[in-house]
């Protein structure tokens, strides 16, 4: 019965820290399906979600004294909520027109350009948002005030679902729903299909190729946003290169649900969160960080396409 | 091919010269510039073996710093640990060949160069098994996945040498027997410039350029692009592990931390900055990039920068973090060139001058 506990818990752990890389990896699958290259720069969009957030965090605690909530009641519950949907609204907007702008600036110019090109100016981009960020609030950790009061939600038995943990999953559902209405039942959700379908086709049909990407690159970015909310009520502390290791692994999220594939990046994402879990639950800690890049080389030589990728044939 | 061979020798014998009369009063009298002049020497070898993957055969890699953190393991661990035993193994006072060399009076010593000398060997042959290790499975991917794989090696290269006690892990490794000096640093910088010049432009090399100008089509005309792709990598992870031998054996000290991923980006800068596929750029970008940081960090320490400083913050009214850092941070400056290179140069600075090779036409942008 222990084992099976245990097995659970780090189950749990594993779908919250797999939620946040699904969150990631949507940005970079989304991107691709649309534009074709490997956004970079995306794992420093998060960075900087989480850095607005911590901004916001703390405007919010001086001004509403947010501190005497520091339980989870019947009285307490709304203003927690509304302070949470605040923050992460608020880094949400802001990093959807940061995202904007660095597909304006840097990437739309190089529309046609090989990809090598683009690719390069991905890595100054995401160079660039690190040493810009460190040069204006430090290379030290900042502590992110709590949001929501970290309790183990009770009557579980032996199981310990974090109150954090629980928003975590729930958040990332409604986001995903949220996402997937967008993408299947309006029209920009349509052009961003017909787009990935095929560009020329689509901007023959009347279709504004510029305003979908930009769509795209804002949606994407909203995302990671949420996902540097939410992984900061779990691990409080925000650092200028913390967007570097958790945006390679949503990358690896993405290539193994198929990169292009909304689906099979929160699949995917899932996977690798409950995987490193697994393996550090289980007695190899020091192998935590060398799973997703294990992942990804089995996947790229065995099915490049990934889990629920297409097949594209190459053409001379 | 013969002109270069002439020129190559002409060169060592200089640098050779340099070591003998002016070497050593320099680096005593000057030694923040000796410094920098070594530095430069290793930072050409790691910009033109990274030049032969990424510019002449088009197989963008990110983990060139893993190859380098190879071979200054290796290095580091021969001349600490595995010379000195072997030393002791063959003439040690219970070696092998003690009672033979004993008689004859012969001491078995080895001297500072030749010391070098193979322990730099040895880090650059480490270094070019890892890079056929990882290339044999990466190479099968193209562009931005090849980035990414590339990146991924290097860092788990590093993680790996973080976890070996033997290699001191996180606290880093001290290194006896500092022997690099200007002729060792200089002279392999001349031998990898030779090899990559001489290997592209032969009959056989011609093979790395249509890897890269268009891969379906050398494979129509009968090109194996696999082995291609894997010498390029091999010859590169070579020079990229002597380069990282000549490091440690310079420094005395090697810490994991100092081959991470940012020292992979330092050298990806030198050779866009250069023009990928131009090893006279490359070799101009390497210099340029290591006396610009150098340079920026005297400017950052003048008066200047604090007075201005002052008058920026009382023209916009707002308290800004100390501008030297801005100055002092290197990576703001090559994340600024390699943006604004990508969108108003993308050959670099040097890309269609003289000893460069052009595309004959621009690769299908798909």
């Amino acid at each position: 019965m222990a084992q099976v506990i245990l097995f659970l818990q780090q189950l749990l752990n594993g779908l919250s820290l797999g939620s946040i890389y699904a969150l990631i990896a949507l940005g970079y699958t989304m991107v691709y399906g649309v534009l074709r290259f490997i956004n970079f720069a995306h794992g420093d969009v998060y960075m900087l979600g989480a850095f607005c957030g911590f901004g916001i965090t703390n405007l919010l605690y001086n001004f509403c004294h947010l501190d005497q909530y520091n339980a989870i009641s019947v009285h307490t519950f709304i203003p927690i909520f509304l302070c949470t949907g605040i923050v992460m609204l608020g880094s949400m907007i802001f990093c959807a027109i940061l995202g904007v702008l660095i597909e304006r600036i840097a990437y739309r110019p190089l529309r046609d350009r090989p990809r090598l090109t683009v690719l390069i100016t991905a890595i100054g981009v995401s160079l660039f948002l690190q040493n810009m960020t460190q040069f204006f609030v430090g290379a030290q950790p900042q502590a992110f005030k709590q949001l929501i009061p970290v309790r183990a939600i009770e009557g579980l038995g032996d199981l310990t679902i974090l109150s954090s943990q629980a928003a975590i999953i729930l958040s990332t559902i409604v986001l995903m729903i949220l996402l997937r209405l967008i993408v299947m039942k309006t029209k920009l959700g349509l052009a961003m299909r017909a787009l990935s379908v095929n560009p020329m086709a689509c901007s023959l049909m009347g279709v504004n190729n510029g305003l979908v990407i930009s769509f795209t690159f804002a949606l994407g970015s909203a995302l990671a946003a949420a996902a540097g909310i939410l992984v900061a009520m779990d691990s409080p502390s925000v650092t200028p290169l913390m967007g570097n290791v958790p945006g390679i692994k949503a990358f690896v999220a993405a290539v193994l649900g198929g990169i292009g594939n909304i689906n099979g990046a929160v699949v995917g994402g899932l996977v690798i969160g409950v995987l490193e879990t697994m393996v550090e639950g289980y007695g190899f800690p020091q192998l935590r960080d060398a799973i997703a890049f294990g992942v990804l080389i089995i996947i790229l030589l065995y099915k490049p396409t990934g889990l629920f990728g297409r097949v594209e044939r190459e053409k001379v | 091919m013969r002109h270069a061979r002439a020129l190559l020798a002409v060169f060592l014998v200089l640098l050779f010269l340099f070591a003998l009369f002016i070497e050593h009063p320099f680096s005593t009298h000057f030694s923040y510039y000796y410094d920098i002049l070594i530095n430069i020497g290793i930072n050409i070898i790691l910009a033109v073996s990274l030049n032969l993957v990424n510019g002449y055969t088009g197989q963008f890699s990110l983990g060139h710093a893993g190859f380098m953190a190879v071979g200054a393991y290796a290095a580091g661990s021969w001349s600490t640990h595995l010379g000195p035993s072997i030393i002791n193994l063959l003439a040690g006072s219970s070696g092998i060949l003690t009672p033979l060399l004993q008689p004859l009076g012969i001491q078995l010593a080895v001297g500072d160069n030749v010391s070098l000398l193979i322990s730099t060997l040895f880090g650059g042959l480490l270094a070019a098994l890892a890079g056929l290790a990882v290339g044999i499975p990466s190479l099968r991917l193209r562009g931005d996945y090849l980035a990414i794989v590339t990146l991924g090696f290097g860092e788990i290269i590093r993680t790996l040498i973080l976890n070996i006690d033997f290699l001191g892990a996180a606290r880093g490794m001290s290194v006896t027997g500092t022997y690099t000096n200007v002729f060792w640093t200089f002279g392999f910088a001349a031998v990898a410039i030779y090899v990559v010049l001489g290997l592209v432009n032969s009959t056989y090399g011609r093979g790395f350029l249509t890897v890269r100008d268009d891969e379906v089509a050398a494979e129509a005309m009968g090109i194996n692009t696999t082995k291609y792709k894997v010498i390029a990598f091999v010859v590169g992870a070579f020079f990229a592990g002597t380069a990282g031998s000549l490091y440690a054996q310079f420094t005395g000290y090697v810490t994991p931390e100092g081959f991470n991923f940012f020292k992979s980006v330092d050298v990806v800068v030198m050779v866009i900055l250069g023009g990928m596929g131009s090893t006279a750029g490359v070799v101009v970008a390497a210099i340029l990039l290591t006396i610009l940081p150098e340079l920026l960090r005297t400017l950052a320490h003048t008066d200047f920068v604090p007075a201005l400083q002052t008058s920026l913050e009382s023209v916009i009214k707002i308290h800004l973090p100390p501008l030297q850092g801005l100055l002092e941070n290197r990576l703001i400056l090559y994340s600024l060139l390699l943006i604004i290179l990508m969108l108003t140069r993308p050959q670099g600075l040097f890309g269609d001058l003289a000893g460069s090779r052009k595309r004959v036409a621009p690769p299908a942008s798909k």
